[in-house]
């Protein structure tokens, strides 16, 4: 029983690299899971996510990686990043560097306030949900609208039915809601 | 056929799909990080297929309860880590003399002792072959995926059944819990093999008998075929023996049902070797990091090739032996201080230089890491 094949591979064109990160307890892995989803749902891609955290429920430094691509995913983990969505200033400090030099950062400037001096988007996805939601838990899920609109990995209505197929029962209107925001505001940046 | 079935699993879920498509209907076992999503979905998936999930006290009971339950007909299973699986050393040893088909995972982190909870290691790599005391000769598959994961998990199985023998799936914390987008097998696409079940009426019915393959037919206990089972080595009656013959006999029996059929359990994975001047040897994650490796370094016009083992044990020597042959220099790759390394030394002759790439602490070898040591070796 042996599997053999000589067949040339090649790096896919379109391996595509996102890291969410934060502090724990801000949902990362959760928005990692509900991306991973989304992205199965809207097409043939392969996908693969993994994570890492301390071993405290809340605080503590935490990021989950998401790889996309038409091919075979060989390395599981995040090499160079296309995207890297940081929610706290200590996430941003250590994940910056392994971000490629074109590209796309998204940060929450509730709590970054020190921002390298180069192309990004901002939006405060943490005051967002707090003000516009009325629950601050949901600012993993702005923060996912905005990847959203900002990207082309997935359309928004197949991120929702994601996003509402996964939370708790009783707080879809929230996420909907909190969705919705996270891509709207995102618009507006890309159009300015 | 019905539709597809896709769905995102970590590698942990992936193994029991798998177990549960090859037929497990017991499992017992102690969680312990991390492997304890194994326990998870099996305490939920089980009871509604008609099978059975026991928390036991320790790894030692559940080691002794899946041997237990496989007696008594079913195909059974436990999942572990490297602390919990030093515990159950003793009685998979007893799996061995008592020819128990049953299943172990081995979702390997950091040792020794309690070591690293949630951190990456392949150091169990040759304790999986020869942690138990005694002669025995062991049976250890590595995925490399999650979907690798539901079809290793399912040959594991098979060749559990098959001869009758305890097999260690060797999984790491980066695969069990790595989550990926798998279709999920189908009724009817992967074969499953069911222990032989004993046709002669019970009063003639010899428990360990030597057949032309090795295996002796295993009947469930109650029904009707009453005999002993003992980890003293014992006569084909199954009772303990202390003639030399029948001693020879029954351990000649423990290796040759598996080595006869070596090359039907060895497994490779065999990428761009056939122009290959230096070839990575790898298993589980550090396989993906390989391949990885590979592709970039033949997109930067290297002759460099991958071979992977899908089966650690037994190890197949006469396979690397003759891909090596073929190339000017190895390189041996592993998250531990060398195991594997010293299995691939046995064979590759002398005008092929080995090297090594060995990582313990407690992070995966990166592509990166990889193409730097060829660089270094070329």
């Amino acid at each position: 029983m042996t599997a053999e094949s000589n067949d040339k591979a090649s790096i896919p064109q379109d391996r595509f690299e996102i890291r969410l990160s934060g502090s724990g307890g801000q949902g990362m892995i959760f928005g990692s899971v509900v991306l991973c989803e989304a992205i199965g749902r809207a097409g043939d891609k392969n996908v693969v996510q993994s994570q890492s955290y301390g071993p405290e429920a809340r605080g503590g430094a935490s990021k989950a990686d998401v790889v996309v691509s038409s091919e075979e995913i060989y390395y599981p983990k995040a090499m160079k990043l296309d995207l890297l969505l940081a929610m706290t200033q200590e996430a941003l400090d250590k994940y910056y560097p392994d971000l490629k030099e074109n590209g796309m950062l998204v940060v929450d400037n509730t709590l970054v306030t020190e921002i390298p001096d180069r192309d990004h988007y901002a939006r405060p996805f943490t005051r967002l949900a707090r003000e516009e939601v009325g629950h601050i838990m949901v600012a993993n899920v702005v923060a996912l609208g905005a990847i959203c609109a900002l990207t082309d990995i997935v359309p928004l209505d197949v991120l929702t039915d994601a996003v509402l197929a996964r939370a708790p029962r009783g707080t879809e209107d929230r996420n909907r809601k909190a969705i919705e925001i996270g891509y709207n505001e995102a618009m507006k940046l890309k159009k300015k | 056929m019905a539709e597809p079935v896709k769905r995102l699993l970590q590698g942990n879920g992936a193994c029991v799909e798998g177990a549960i498509y090859a037929g497990l209907k017991f499992y017992a076992g102690y969680p312990i990080t991390p492997s304890t999503e194994i326990a998870e979905a099996c305490a939920r998936q089980l009871p509604r297929i008609g099978g059975r999930f026991i928390q036991m006290e320790d790894e030692i009971a559940s080691m002794a309860a899946i041997v237990g339950a496989s007696v008594s007909g079913l195909k059974s299973m436990t999942a572990t880590s490297g602390p919990g699986y030093s515990l159950m050393l003793e009685n998979i040893g007893y799996a061995y003399m008592t020819e128990t088909p049953c299943v172990i995972v081995n979702v390997q982190r950091g040792g020794p002792s309690t070591g690293l909870p949630t951190k990456i290691s392949q150091s169990d790599t040759m304790q999986a072959r020869w942690g138990s005391h005694g002669d025995f000769t062991s049976v250890a598959v590595a995925p490399s995926t999650v979907g690798d994961t539901i079809t290793e998990t399912i040959r594991a199985f098979n060749l559990a059944e098959r001869f009758r023998t305890p097999v260690t799936i060797l999984l790491d914390e980066v695969i069990g819990h790595s989550r990926e987008i798998v279709t999920l097998p189908q009724p009817g696409q992967y074969e499953i093999v069911n222990r032989v079940k004993p046709t002669v009426k019970p009063e003639k019915f010899v428990p360990f008998e030597l057949t032309a393959n090795g295996v002796s037919p295993m009947p469930a206990y109650g029904e009707g075929y009453r005999y002993n089972v003992t980890g003293l080595t014992h006569d084909v009656m199954g009772f303990a023996t202390n003639r030399a013959d029948e001693i020879q006999a029954k351990l000649d029996k423990l290796r040759n049902k598996i080595a006869n059929y070596e090359d039907e359990i060895q497994k490779l994975r065999v990428e761009m070797m056939d122009d290959a001047d230096v070839a990575f040897i790898t298993y589980g994650s550090v396989s993906r990091a390989a391949l990885q490796a590979t592709s970039l370094a033949r997109q930067a016009g290297k002759k460099v090739g991958s071979i992977q083992l899908y089966t650690v044990w037994p190890f197949a020597y006469d396979r690397i032996k003759e891909l090596c042959s073929r190339c000017k220099k190895v390189i041996v790759a592993e998250l531990n201080m060398g195991q594997v390394v010293h299995e691939v030394e046995k064979v590759v002759c002398s005008d092929t230089e080995i090297h090594t790439l060995q990582r313990y602490d407690g992070e995966i070898l990166t592509p990166e890491q990889l193409l730097e040591k060829l660089e270094e070796v070329l």
